[in-house]
């Protein structure tokens, strides 16, 4: 099987720090990956570098594209990489603020990327908003208010709904359950578990919580002062940890 | 006249702003910088309107000044009065009579001409300005031709109101390429941004000079179940009866009283002054 995206070397320094170093890694169709590490481990860099949103300044990101098969995102021009960006993939960030708009009405936040991709009759596009709406638990009446009205664990549905209508292939989540309270985390979680295994997504995703990663990721990446520490199976990683930070880590986890 | 040089403006002024304007010509619905000089009037009265006009202006023109349709309103007289003082040129107020038209908010009712010129003052150039807040932003979305921005919009309008609720500064496509804002102008207008006549849109405070050649092709922007309608007040003219002409409401007494005029005050006087004659 083709990896749906294969990493080499990835570097991104600001001036004489590092963000991070070095990273390899491949990702095959349908498979989850998470990231692990404190604050300031380059997770987020990582994330940025590989959905094109800052530019590295070394490596190379292969990506399984429909059309033309495996092609450097890096190297690709910027229409084309903005076009990924907008079927292909999807990002999710942390705060759903960042990644809706906040002033147009749940069902125009999902229809945009349609009608970026040229959807143009408004019964289809809404009957699709709709049927998104539905998918992540929000009651069809409120198609028409806006984002603001929502309480934060909708909002993040909401955000989610709008990035996965163009049905992509690849998913960058950043901290996807950051700033919510257990119980709606975990609804977030097992409603994630569920469209990922449902759409065969691949999905990268990055937290601090190890909760998060043991329901959602296949594999494990820990990340340290911007280098991989230690790489393998999600159970194997956090049950038999090798590294002394990865120890580290685990234990510090609070036990209710 | 001495004090002034032709059309106030100075010669090199002028050569830059026609730059632009050529510039803009040649790629239909492009907004083109252009370096925007102090009028004197306050930006919002239409100083990029003047400058393009003044860059246009010959001695052997013959201006007429729109302001909402009117030959009488208060901008349309001061700019006409600006340009007999500082060039000297001919003005009227008949359509059919004049080489440019300067206009705020309407395009006139009488079909132009090829060898006539429209300048159309524009406040906000940017239609994606109130989506997008970001000029950077706006300029990629332009360049790379990502519009489905602008039709989130349309869908808002529907979604809350039933319809397209934008009435007025009605986006277009020109030449299949770049999104326009054809200035505030009611959408009963948009379809008369295809003429013979070529049309100039100068924004003064935003610095920014756009056209739409003669004959191109202008397409309002439309959702496939719900087309694009240039919706007009569903009467005739009080003054001079046309059924096919865009409407003012203007409130006669405190009582509800109202009657709907046609807001181009030549076409109704000309229509009056034909009916007479009948």
């Amino acid at each position: 099987m083709t990896p749906l995206l294969d990493v080499q070397a990835l570097t991104k320094r600001y001036g004489g720090r590092i963000g991070c170093a070095d990273v390899a890694f491949t990702l095959y169709p349908g498979e989850v990956l998470g990231i692990v590490g404190e604050s300031g481990s380059g997770k987020s860099t990582l994330l940025s570098c590989l959905a094109g949103h800052i530019a590295p300044d070394a490596g190379q990101v292969m990506f399984h594209t429909r059309v033309e098969g495996p092609r450097d995102v890096l190297r690709m021009s910027e229409p084309e990489r903005r076009m990924l960006g907008r079927t292909d993939w999807a990002f999710v960030h942390q705060n759903p603020r960042d990644g809706l708009r906040m002033r147009i009405s749940a069902g125009g936040n999902v229809g945009e990327r349609l009608m970026a991709v040229g959807a143009r009759h408004y019964g289809e596009i809404r009957a699709q908003a709709l049927d998104w709406l539905d998918r992540v638990e929000i009651a069809g009446e409120r198609i028409d208010d806006r984002p603001a009205a929502f309480s934060g664990g909708m909002q993040q549905r909401l955000q989610i709904a709008r990035n996965l209508v163009t049905g992509p292939r690849l998913i960058f989540m950043d901290e996807p359950t950051g700033g919510l309270d257990v119980s709606v985390q975990a609804r977030l979680l097992d409603l994630l578990r569920r469209l990922v295994r449902q759409m065969g997504l691949s999905a990268i995703v990055v937290t601090h919580d190890l909760a998060v990663v043991r329901l959602l990721a296949d594999r494990l990446m820990v990340m340290k002062d911007g280098h991989v520490i230690e790489t393998g199976l999600t159970d194997q990683v956090l049950d038999d940890p090798q590294a002394p930070y990865t120890q580290l880590l685990v234990s510090s986890v609070l036990q209710v | 006249m001495t004090e002034y040089n032709f059309a106030y403006l100075d010669e090199q002024t002028k050569r830059m702003i026609r730059r632009a304007i050529l510039k803009g010509v040649a790629v239909p619905g492009y907004q083109v910088p252009f370096a925007s000089r102090e009028m004197p009037m306050p930006y919002g009265w239409g100083t990029g309107g003047v400058q393009v006009t003044a860059a246009c202006l010959t001695p052997d023109d013959t201006l007429k000044v729109i302001d909402q349709g009117a030959d009488d309103t208060t901008n349309a007289v001061s700019i006409r009065k600006f340009f007999e003082k500082t060039a000297g040129v001919a003005v009227t107020e008949r359509t059919a009579e004049a080489t440019i038209i300067q206009t705020r908010h309407r395009i006139p009712e009488t079909l132009m001409r090829g060898d006539q010129i429209l300048v159309v003052q524009v406040p906000i150039p940017e239609p994606l300005r109130f989506l997008e807040p970001s000029e950077v932003e706006t300029r990629k979305m332009h360049s790379l031709e990502e519009y489905g921005l602008m039709h989130v919009k349309l869908y808002e309008d529907i979604a809350r109101h039933g319809e397209i609720a934008t009435a007025y500064a009605y986006p277009v496509k020109v030449e299949d390429r770049y999104v326009m804002d054809p200035s505030p102008i009611p959408k009963f207008d948009n379809p008369k941004l295809e003429s013979a006549a070529l049309q100039l849109f100068g924004a003064g405070r935003e610095q920014r000079i756009y056209a739409v050649p003669p004959h191109t092709k202008v397409v309002s922007l439309d959702f496939d179940d719900h087309p694009f309608d240039p919706s007009k007040a569903p009467h005739p003219c009080a003054l001079c009866g046309a059924e096919g002409s865009y409407l003012d409401e203007v409130i006669t007494d405190d009582k509800g009283g109202r009657m709907f005029v046609c807001s181009d005050t030549d076409f109704c006087a000309d229509r009056r002054r034909e009916g007479e004659a009948a």
